[in-house]
């Protein structure tokens, strides 16, 4: 028993879950899957006095397809999303991601929301809603507000939300017919923690000129963020090698990446250059699109 | 500081258990601690290193990264329930052929992962059992017997099938 001592809430719906934010606030937590929380309240970096369980809110647990995006409420599992039909129909980019998410043990209980609010920019989820120009749905008593990734993603492990809110839904766009996404990665061990990683979503049309690039990587900085010039390098442009090996070093050149026990600075900027020159050239030797 | 206790209900290896214990009560220490099931072991407690994985539901789930509280309802299944009526489980019996555990600590977290893993994908090749057991950590390094087990438990499992 190492997590400090805590009141503990079980609400049943959304909105006795907010209620009970608004009561508690900052002293509260929202616990989900509790895959991101609880070793950090077994490490005791974080604890919260009161802790707020929403596993009961089964009112939170869906993927369902509504104008142009897949809603994914807070309390839907990454396992429910890896096999999800829509998931694998309409976000191509967030289906190569999720066998990368931590191990199935982690993915049968973690939420995709709690992934994304966790914030950790060498996570997986929160670049896939970034290139995905996901919105998210954060929810209070006082009402609720739709931001998008730059205003959600503050800084590492830091989002906007406020102490009497949370995440109630994130909203992903569904992918164009001429789309095409890939998803990289590099872990010193397979599902261990992240070096770097790169996902990218372009759109390609008949001439074979990319029309809308989106790029995020793990690791480029602080926090989750698009690599906006990568993307201003190839829009407008053909795919082809020499452009691609120019995006692979604006991706190095525009990297900030952080020091850590996995890798240094230099070492993830030079392996995002190249995640991202990989991803690239994969997306444009795939079939689909009119190129 | 002391907090309310909360009435715990969960059925493990089929059997009904209530307890009233602190919300804080991680689920193996619930195991370990209240139901004195000890097969469940504890090594890094944030969820790294596997040891401690039982079936929650029907799917591995790390039990120190989950509060018993949180689970109120949940049916568990540990290493001491795996065997039902046999004297082991084909996957124990793979293991212990194998000679697949040294120590043993890591083992009962390597089962339940192997006997989820084994469910959903019946003939792994041996990549495959490498990706799924990569977030279980042996320290003894006996891993290359471990995927030979694994191997040999899914052959186990297919003949068993084929039989019944």
């Amino acid at each position: 028993m190492k997590p400090a001592a805590f009141d503990y809430h079980r609400p049943d719906s959304l909105e006795e879950a907010c209620a009970l934010l608004a009561e508690h606030g900052a002293e509260a937590r929202v616990l989900a899957g509790g895959q991101s929380l609880v070793p950090l309240m077994n490490m005791r970096i974080l604890s919260p006095a009161v802790l707020i369980d929403i596993n009961r809110c089964r009112e939170l647990s869906y993927l369902r397809r509504e104008d142009g995006v897949i809603a994914c409420g807070a309390l839907t599992r990454q396992g429910e999303a890896e096999t999800s039909d829509l998931v694998a129909a309409h976000l191509p980019l967030m289906a190569a991601a999720m066998p990368h998410v931590g191990v199935r043990a982690n993915r049968n209980f973690g939420t995709v929301c709690g992934s994304l609010a966790h914030a950790d920019p060498l996570a997986e989820l929160p670049s896939v809603a970034a290139a995905l120009e996901a919105r998210f749905v954060i929810a209070s008593s006082r009402g609720r507000r739709e931001v998008d990734a730059g205003e959600f993603f503050v800084s590492a492990l830091t989002n906007c939300i406020e102490p009497d809110e949370m995440l109630a839904e994130v909203r992903l766009p569904v992918a164009a017919a001429n789309a095409r996404s890939a998803f990289l990665e590099i872990a010193n061990r397979a599902h261990g923690f992240a070096v770097a990683g790169v996902a990218a979503l372009v759109e390609i049309d008949g001439e074979g000129r990319c029309t809308r690039a989106r790029l995020s990587a793990m690791g480029a900085g602080d926090t989750t963020a698009r690599l906006a010039p990568v993307e201003a390098l190839i829009e407008g442009r053909r795919l082809d090698e020499g452009l691609i090996r120019e995006a692979g070093a604006a991706a190095t050149a525009a990297a900030e990446p952080a020091q850590d026990v996995h890798a240094t600075a230099d070492y993830r900027a030079h392996v995002i250059g190249t995640l991202v020159s990989r991803a690239l050239r994969q997306m444009a030797g795939q079939p689909g699109g009119a190129a | 500081m002391s907090t309310k206790k909360v009435t715990v209900r969960l059925k493990v290896n089929g059997k009904d258990y209530v307890r009233d214990v602190e919300p804080r009560y991680l689920l193996a220490d619930f195991l370990r601690h209240e139901l004195h099931l000890t097969g469940t072991h504890i090594g890094c407690e944030h969820g790294v290193c596997g040891a401690c994985t039982v079936l929650i539901n029907g799917k591995t789930g790390r039990s120190c990264l989950q509060f018993a509280a949180a689970l109120d309802g949940a049916e568990i299944t540990t290493v001491e329930g795996i065997a039902g009526d046999r004297p082991l489980h084909p996957v124990q019996e793979a293991f212990h052929e194998a000679h697949a555990l040294q120590c043993g600590y890591c083992t009962p977290g390597f089962l339940m992962t192997t006997i989820e893993f084994l469910g959903q994908n019946p003939d792994p090749d041996r990549d495959e059992i490498r990706q799924a057991l990569t977030n279980n950590m042996c320290r003894c390094t006996g891993y290359l017997n471990i995927i030979d087990a694994v191997e040999d438990a899914a052959k186990r499992l297919r003949e068993g099938a084929r039989e019944a």
